[in-house]
């Protein structure tokens, strides 16, 4: 199915942001910090009215927005929800973000929500119904979405691609973006003991829209190697920050979010890290601008 | 699609079990891993809980909380995205747990922290201009057939414990000086009210409460007042909080 006509396209700016939280409302109003843009997760604003929606528009005013779904299910086996995909353009049509967003992996099965990113196995049968599933929502949306790349635990015996030939698939086939999350890369190459920067180059980099970084926690599995659980609870780590320059070597200055969703510290911690990853992207250009 | 089945019937049972087709790059047992979907699966449906019912978490203490919250998960898990909305169904669940049958007022509880949620998201509506509130309630003849529209954030209720007295004591900081002080025995009831960006709950008299629930339900000023109470103060309440957004006068 083509992409619908004159769809809107993600245009963040090229510039550090921070992922949006409740506790730094007020400080944010009152202090106007030169971040980037924000990001939001989707399902958090989809209520009537009330404190969130009153500090969102006062913030989006002043601000670029990104809008990060959580619960569409993109991945899952049954059809979307449509009555979500509702919700989802009315928050859309509402504060008309620079982009929209949502990941590769399923939430919900048979009706039931549970609230994470569980992965699939990457073969013909979850390509076609990605693909489909991205259709749809592009089309409801009347946009392009950036599909981000998952940090997995576990793989299937039933795969038959590789994740990243499956995401140039699925680019290739539907005109989305990707929303390379770094530091799902680092987890997932440490948990499935592959190259980092190996996978990072299989995935389909030319259609970067914005890029991801958090931090994970460590674990280990059943044999006492590390097990990396994408946590959003720590800061972003050294290794991911080494990853994320090899990532803005091919993909240039691009907007990138610092998330944050557990353990959130004060506001000016995420800003220091928006600002390395802005301060990386400057020094990128200067290393071009010597080169040349 | 097979992988999305066998995980689904795993994820929220009562005993572990890994789904089959799971393989590893070091020839580690998958079970440790899926354990991750696991675990992230129930403690992030029992933190939405707790941040939903932070009252009820203080009054059965954290440990108690989290293994209550993980069986309502299991039995009543999301059926929506939505997770504002996950856990209407607690405080039916929570008054019916054996465990906790000794704490009559437990459910109740957790029915006012849920309309508090539902007050803090609910949709923003302007209050009705004083001037136009003072004209009509000047007006004895036209004001028993006006049919008063309160605000969306607005909740009443009623218990027959406590639930203000228990609900403000844990607002405090020593909550166990004022819980001392609470009659175990009185039944009291709410009032919620948004009126700018933060949920307000007070207790109010059970016939102002009755009145609140009456115009709530539709019917007329003249019949909402139908016992004694305190109808200036209530209606007073009411203005300063610009919980009346609009007025209608009835057909009849």
């Amino acid at each position: 199915m083509p992409a619908p006509t004159r769809p809107t396209l993600p245009n963040l700016p090229r510039c550090g942001g921070v992922g949006l939280k409740p506790e730094h409302f007020r400080t944010i109003l009152d202090t106007r910090p030169a971040i980037g843009f924000f990001e939001i997760h989707a399902e958090n604003y989809m209520v009537a009215g009330g404190p969130f929606h009153h500090y969102l528009e006062r913030i989006r005013a002043d601000y670029p927005l990104s809008i990060h779904g959580v619960g569409l299910s993109i991945g899952g086996a049954g059809p979307l929800d449509a009555a979500h995909l509702d919700r989802l353009a009315v928050l859309l049509d509402r504060y008309q973000p620079e982009s929209f967003s949502e990941h590769l992996a399923w939430s919900s099965h048979n009706d039931i929500f549970f609230n994470d990113l569980l992965p699939a196995p990457y073969h013909a049968g979850t390509l076609a119904l990605v693909c489909e599933h991205i259709d749809q929502v592009q089309e409801r949306l009347g946009r392009r979405m950036l599909l981000e790349n998952p940090a997995t635990y576990v793989e299937f015996a039933a795969s038959t691609m590789a994740e990243g030939d499956f995401m140039a698939e699925v680019v290739k086939r539907t005109g989305c973006g990707l929303l390379l999350d770094v530091n799902n890369v680092y987890v997932s190459c440490v948990n499935h003991g592959r190259s980092a920067s190996a996978h990072l180059r299989s995935l389909p980099l030319a259609a970067t829209g914005e890029i991801h970084l958090a931090g994970f926690a460590e674990d280990v599995d059943a044999a006492g190697d590390r097990l990396l659980i994408d946590s959003h609870g720590a800061d972003v780590a050294g290794d991911v920050w080494d990853l994320y320059a090899e990532a803005l070597g091919y993909v240039g200055p691009i907007a990138t979010l610092i998330e944050r969703d557990n353990d959130i510290p004060e506001l000016a911690v995420l800003h220091a890290e928006a600002r390395q990853a802005e301060a990386m992207m400057a020094a990128l250009g200067a290393d071009e601008r010597q080169a040349a | 699609m097979s992988a999305h089945a066998d995980f689904a019937a795993v994820l929220l049972a009562p005993t572990f079990q890994c789904p089959p087709g799971l393989k590893t790059w070091n020839g580690s047992d998958p079970a440790k891993r899926f354990g991750v979907y696991r675990n992230n699966v129930v403690v992030g449906l029992v933190d939405a809980l707790a941040d939903t019912y932070p009252v009820v978490q203080a009054l059965v203490g954290e440990d108690f909380f989290r293994a209550m919250a993980a069986e309502f998960v299991r039995q009543s898990p999301p059926r929506s995205p939505v997770l504002a909305w996950y856990g209407a169904g607690f405080a039916d669940f929570v008054a019916g747990f054996e465990p906790v049958a000794g704490l009559a007022y437990l459910g109740d509880v957790a029915r006012l922290e849920w309309l508090r949620v539902e007050a803090w998201h609910a949709a923003d509506a302007a209050a009705l201009p004083l001037t136009q509130l003072t004209t009509l309630l000047a007006d004895t003849q036209a004001l028993p057939d006006t049919r008063f529209v309160l605000h969306p954030a607005l909740r009443v209720m009623s218990s027959a414990h406590p639930v203000v007295s228990l609900w403000a004591a844990h607002q405090a900081d020593a909550p166990e000086a004022m819980l001392n002080e609470i009659d175990m025995g009185s039944g009291e009831a709410a009032l919620l009210l948004r009126p700018a960006l933060d949920v307000e709950i007070m207790r109010i008299e059970p016939g102002a409460a009755a009145f609140i629930g009456r115009l709530l339900a539709g019917e007329n000023f003249g019949a909402a007042v139908a016992e004694d109470f305190d109808l200036p103060a209530t209606l007073g309440l009411l203005i300063r909080s610009g919980a009346i957004v609009a007025t209608a006068r009835s057909a009849s």
